[in-house]
């Protein structure tokens, strides 16, 4: 672990590698704050460019830095004009809104920047202590297992869509994996589902299923309701100034810091429900908590309904990093676009990677907090001179964010048709949206097809058959926990309508 | 029948029709060394096929209950009237067009119309800006895609590159 740790500060610690750090931070914080383009379509955007770089650990490092400066500038835009950009920083706004009206914005974003400071460097040690332990036990996994895992980690996704959304939620999975599926893969050498259209040989893009699936049904959402689309055209951001928090109001966050980045980080290990679960949580368990006084104090511009959302989801960012980087597992649709990036260069996350390439995961791990570091001392005093983004008018915001969706269709592969196959699928999503699928049940699926086809073939060829499910008891066992997370949630919301019923009936 | 429900019976047309070239016509062509293979290129998407189906008919017949939704002020399906659905709708024609062109006219020429007339459909006027704006953003991409990032993006129209 020292020598992987060393390594690791090695690598991240090069001119090269520390400048990804702060490059990304500063173009995540300055587009997560603009409505419409979230970390995933941010990410997405950025693939081609981290690809071009070629050092897996220095684009995996401008990847992550990307991602913690878009839940940044996410929060500064809910803080700044109540319009979050990420659904992750909608509780921040109950509280950081209300005290920038008071014209406490400066004190709101620091209260927001530290918290998300300690909840992600309390999520990095975290990240470094479960998942070193996390990959040893996976190391001992067959393809049996991991197809297991996967078809486990699949069906939480689906468990966690919330009530009434879980059939939709398998079926986007499915519809995932079955896109998967589509093309010229690498296991048979034959072309499957391509119905003779060339373009299809290679199967569907991942980076234009990723825009197609988020940045643009976001886009026609923003077009179609101007109400949406808020910057703060006509409305002033206010002067951010006195950026300072007292002693005292430090002394009052702080606990709420350290429970929320613990909570935080271990509902982010969980595959589906990640950083806007957490953030919610956290809120609601803060208030629930706090004393009479402070309990009225929330949603009218209270610095510990601000710290609480703002170290969970960081935490929970970084927890998600835990089943991608041990077990190769996406739990969100962020992790999921991680993991197509790493695959696309030449990174197969899982257990084998702490022994393969230890520079990459604990290069990551040391980046995360850099990328933290840099947030809090470089990017909050920037803050007033970014958040002018803000005033760009929605009538020239609008075509630039769907001139980058295109773009970020059309860069990694240099083919126009992909573009079209782009607004077709976004005009599909879109329509999936008005209709409450879930979207990213589909991508993670699609990300992962490959991966559980393989390892289920793996398997089959191993055992000659389906045999691998009752010869082995911990991929029975896990096959068990999938049927039982998929289930329960049906079971009890039956028991629980039908006493509703009962009680109806009875009165 | 609510949206939900035509998109899940959509949804099954096309997994039925994913199934039957699974089930039916896609081992056909199989190498017979394959054959004796446990695994065929046809046995994923089979399972695959089975559980969307069964997925698709549970929606498409009701069988989870969802809770009464709360109007949380977003858009929904039955309002999409109220909402600005031409602008939207020229908007995605433009992005096709930006598809099309963007050979044929070059990269310039097509981001620089693109940028011009999408401000234009969302109803700016202000045609010096618009012009300006859409002129730098257009050069300075392809300056940082093609310099930086050296990826070659066709920069002029394919006549004048004598394509």
């Amino acid at each position: 672990m020292i020598e992987g740790l060393i390594a690791g500060l090695v690598t991240a610690f090069t001119f090269t590698n520390i400048l990804m750090v702060i490059g990304g931070c500063l173009i995540g914080t300055f587009i997560g704050m603009l409505p419409g383009l979230g970390p995933m379509s941010i990410i997405a955007i950025m693939i081609p460019i981290a690809i071009t770089i070629g050092d897996p650990a220095t684009a995996l490092i401008l990847l992550s830095g990307v991602y913690y400066g878009a839940v940044f500038g996410g929060s500064t835009s809910s803080i700044l004009i109540n319009a979050p950009g990420v659904a992750s920083t909608v509780a921040t706004s109950f509280d950081g809104y209300p005290l920038a009206r008071k014209g406490q914005a400066g004190k709101a974003l620091t209260v927001a920047a530290v918290s998300s400071f300690a909840g992600g460097t309390i999520g990095a040690i975290l990240l470094a202590i479960f998942a070193p332990a996390l990959a040893s036990v996976a190391l001992l996994f067959h393809s049996s297992e991991y197809f297991a895992l996967m078809v486990v980690g699949l069906s939480a996704i689906a468990a966690f869509a919330g009530t009434g959304q879980i059939t939709k939620a398998l079926l986007m999975t499915l519809l995932g994996l079955m896109m998967a599926t589509v093309g010229e893969g690498v296991l048979f050498n034959m072309p499957r589902f391509t119905m003779g259209v060339m373009d299809l040989q290679t199967g569907f893009g991942f980076i234009t299923l990723a825009m197609a699936l988020f940045a643009l049904p976001e886009a026609i959402y923003l077009v179609l309701d101007p109400n949406r689309s808020k910057t703060a055209d006509g409305e002033s951001t206010g002067e951010i100034k006195d950026l300072r928090i007292t002693r005292e109001e430090g002394r009052k966050i702080a606990p709420v810091i350290g429970r929320q980045s613990l909570q935080g980080f271990f509902i982010g290990v969980l595959p589906g429900a990640g950083a806007t679960i957490a953030s919610f949580l956290g809120y609601a368990v803060e208030r629930n908590i706090a004393s009479k006084e402070e309990q009225d104090e929330f949603g009218k511009g209270s610095i510990k309904g601000i710290a609480a959302p703002e170290s969970a989801n960081n935490a929970a960012c970084t927890g998600s990093f835990v089943p991608l980087l041990t077990l190769g597992i996406p739990g969100s649709g962020t992790t999921a676009i991680l993991l197509g990036a790493l695959i696309a260069l030449n990174v197969s996350p899982g257990p084998r990677l702490m022994v393969d390439e230890p520079q990459i995961f604990w290069a990551v791990i040391i980046s995360m907090y850099l990328g933290n570091l840099v947030l809090l001392i470089l990017n909050l005093p920037l803050i007033p001179y970014i958040a002018k983004v803000l005033s760009v008018p929605r009538n020239y915001l609008i075509p630039f964010i769907l001139f980058f969706t295109l773009m970020g269709a059309y860069i990694g592969q240099n083919n126009a048709t992909e573009l079209l196959i782009l607004v077709g699928f976004g005009v599909v999503a879109t329509a999936f949206r008005f209709a409450d699928y879930p979207l990213a049940p589909l991508l993670i699926g699609f990300i992962l097809g490959p991966l559980l086809e393989n390892n289920f073939s793996r398997a089959m060829q191993l055992y000659d058959g389906m045999a691998f499910i009752w010869e082995r008891p911990m991929t029975l066992g896990l096959l068990g926990l999938a049927v039982v997370l998929v289930v329960l949630p049906s079971y009890r919301q039956r028991r629980a309508r039908l006493r509703a019923e009962g009680v109806a009936d009875g009165d | 029948m609510a949206l939900d429900r035509w998109i899940a019976f959509i949804i099954l047309l096309i997994c039925i029709t994913y199934a039957y070239t699974a089930f039916f016509t896609m081992d056909g062509l199989l190498p017979p060394i394959m054959q004796r293979s446990p695994i065929w290129p046809s046995s994923f998407p089979k399972v695959l096929s089975i559980g969307a189906i069964l997925m698709s008919l549970a929606i498409l017949l009701g069988v989870e209950k969802a809770p009464e939704k709360e109007d949380t002020g977003d858009i929904t399906f039955a309002r999409l009237r109220e909402y600005k659905l031409g602008q939207a709708i020229i908007l995605l024609s433009l992005m096709v067009a930006y598809a099309l062109l963007l050979r044929p006219i070059g990269f310039l020429a097509a981001t620089f119309l693109f940028l011009f007339l999408g401000s234009f459909i969302l109803g700016e006027r202000r045609f010096v800006i618009m012009g300006t704006v859409s002129a730098i953003a257009a050069g300075t991409v392809w300056w940082l895609v093609d310099s930086v990032l050296g990826i070659f993006l066709s920069p002029l129209p394919l006549f004048m590159i004598g394509g």
